[in-house]
């Protein structure tokens, strides 16, 4: 895969107070790609990936999505902060899929997905009632649309969770740890539907425990621990041939 | 009673359950509460001796029904619902701004919500009520410069002023019943809509606002019948609602009490039918956070009804 360059981080710093999150992280996503990231939990993958849409403000270094730097703007040499609707406008093209799903329990299934079409680009309801039928159809909740997530099980309401950014036809896909919050069983529906998304050549930006689906769909892999980019490469030369001490202890253990 | 439970065993004969499989209904003696009985005769005994009390007072009942539906009466019945009404929907907009306004980044908002809500909350709202009342001695005038200008005393009538009162005191307890609730909505859900690029206002009015709602419909339904009730203090500005026509018949026909009865009469009235609306309120913000919704009222008799109530699937 070597489309263009769709995310660019340069050293990329993140600190909670006297928490050092992210310790300069650098990685290049490219166009089309399925790029999966593993590690330790504390080591900062989920807190890169939420970096990536602006959830969280970055501290130090360079991210950019699709040339655009996140959340900021330069001019010069000086960075200026960008308004709180400049940051709504970018994260229009970012899609993410939360672990513990974040439906809205008050809408239907339907209404989950049609929300932000017509709320924040405009849309009439018709066109996106439309498209919110099709997307739900194709991650296979047709017969569901009806339903309140409290009335779906955690993989169905995951796979709404999926329609519902899938339907600001973002450029870009985050996935934070999507089928950690799953019974087991229910786990391979979710992976089918983004495996579904993979070959259609969506960017997706994937952290992970799902080895198997990481060795499978991924392109790239990165392992992080401690806040740093450990060991990178394809996911099956990473997975099965690791070159860094602490990336086999950890791969031995989840194996 | 007793019979009713000792034939509970036959209403509920050997059958098949919900799976379908056929077993035997235990058939055991049910507990004796006999302190319920014990207990259960002694509060009838007092309430009739209360109800005989009441009956030998010096009460002319029959002058109570006879105004119970007095035009005088009635209309101050209509005002008090009025003012309740008005008092309560400027009570409930202050609050939803207030409690946007304190939980905001911005310190001056913040700060302004926190001195809005000390100083109304901290004084009486009888006090409230009559500085309203006597804002004239203060502001002689209203002068909003070239647009409008007006005496004080013309502006604040006597609705105006319980409004003014009433609302603004009201004010100060929803932007706190507001603010728990908004504090109680998942910040996930924020994430969510945010990451859908949602402004934040977007986010506040569909997302967090209606998931609040199921937090804050029951104080408010407490607010509001406590409303109705506060609402007779402002018989002290010159309003002329249920209590202040209520007594100015009392001391007029010399049936003070009586009228007292008349109005308790109305209010519970009052009270009683917004409970109910509370109740279907309360059900309609329920949607989506339990799967099924809580039966109604009359749902509840006719399952009470049909089973006698033993075991708890047995109501559901």
């Amino acid at each position: 895969m070597t489309g263009e360059l769709m995310v660019k981080a340069e050293g990329v710093h993140k600190s909670y107070g006297a928490a050092h999150i992210l310790r300069g992280i650098d990685l290049e996503v490219r166009s089309g790609e399925v790029f999966c990231l593993v590690g330790p939990s504390g080591s900062g993958k989920s807190t890169f990936l939420r970096c990536i849409n602006h959830l969280e403000r970055i501290d130090g270094g360079r991210l950019s999505v699709d040339g655009q730097l996140v959340g900021y703007r330069q001019k010069g040499d000086k960075l200026y902060e960008l308004k709180d609707s400049e940051v709504a406008a970018q994260r229009r093209d970012i899609g993410m899929v939360f672990q513990r799903f974040n439906l809205f329990p008050h809408m239907t299934a339907l209404a989950n997905v049609m929300e932000a079409p017509v709320q924040v680009k405009g849309e009439s309801k018709a066109v996106a009632r439309e498209r919110a039928e099709r997307l739900l159809d194709r991650v296979g909740l047709g017969d569901k649309m009806g339903n309140y997530p409290s009335q779906l099980s955690g993989g169905q309401q995951q796979r709404v969770a999926i329609a519902r950014a899938l339907a600001m036809e973002p450029k870009l896909m985050l996935f934070d740890e999507p089928t950690s919050a799953l019974d087991p069983e229910l786990v391979g529906d979710v992976l089918d539907v983004m495996r579904d998304l993979a070959e259609s050549g969506m960017t997706m930006i994937v952290v992970t425990h799902e080895m198997g689906f990481a060795r499978e769909v991924g392109d790239s892999l990165v392992f992080m621990d401690g806040g740093v980019v450990v060991e990178s490469g394809h996911p099956r030369d990473v997975l099965t041939n690791p070159q860094h001490d602490r990336t086999k202890a950890f791969l031995s253990k989840v194996l | 009673m007793t019979d009713k439970i000792s034939k509970d065993p036959a209403a509920a004969p050997a059958g098949p359950g919900p799976s379908g499989t056929p077993y035997e209904a235990i058939k055991a003696i049910p507990v004796r509460h006999y302190g319920r009985w014990v207990s259960g005769v002694l509060v009838v005994a007092l309430l009739g001796w209360l109800v005989y009390a009441f009956s030998q007072g010096n009460i002319m009942w029959a002058t109570v029904w006879d105004k119970l539906f007095d035009p005088s009466i009635l209309s101050g019945l209509w005002k008090t619902v009025l003012i309740s009404v008005s008092a309560m929907a400027l009570g409930l907009v202050l609050g939803i701004v207030f409690a946007v306004m304190r939980l905001s980044k911005n310190p001056v908002t913040g700060a302004v919500s926190w001195l809005y809500i000390w100083f109304f909350r901290g004084t009486p709202v009888y006090v409230q009520l009559l500085v309203w009342f006597n804002l004239a001695l203060i502001f002689e005038y209203i002068d909003l410069g070239p647009i409008y200008k007006d005496e004080t005393s013309q502006v604040l009538t006597p609705f105006m002023v319980a409004l003014l009162g009433l609302g603004l005191n009201e004010g100060a307890y929803m932007a706190e019943i507001v603010r728990a609730g908004i504090q109680s909505v998942d910040e996930g859900q924020t994430e969510a809509a945010h990451a859908l690029g949602m402004s934040q206002t977007k986010t506040m009015r569909r997302i967090v606002l209606p998931q609040a709602m199921r937090v804050i419909v029951p104080p408010t339904g407490n607010e509001f019948i406590n409303m109705l009730k506060t609402s007779s203090l402002v018989s002290a500005v010159q309003y002329t609602e249920l209590l202040r026509a209520s007594s100015n018949i009392g001391s007029t026909a010399g049936a003070v009490m009586e009228m007292l009865f008349v109005a308790s009469i109305w209010y519970l009235a009052l009270t009683s039918v917004f409970s109910v609306g509370q109740y279907y309120l309360e059900r309609r913000f329920a949607r989506g956070s339990t799967r099924n919704l809580p039966p109604t009222p009359w749902q509840r008799v006719k399952t009470n009804m049909t089973t006698f109530k033993r075991s708890p699937e047995a109501t559901a």
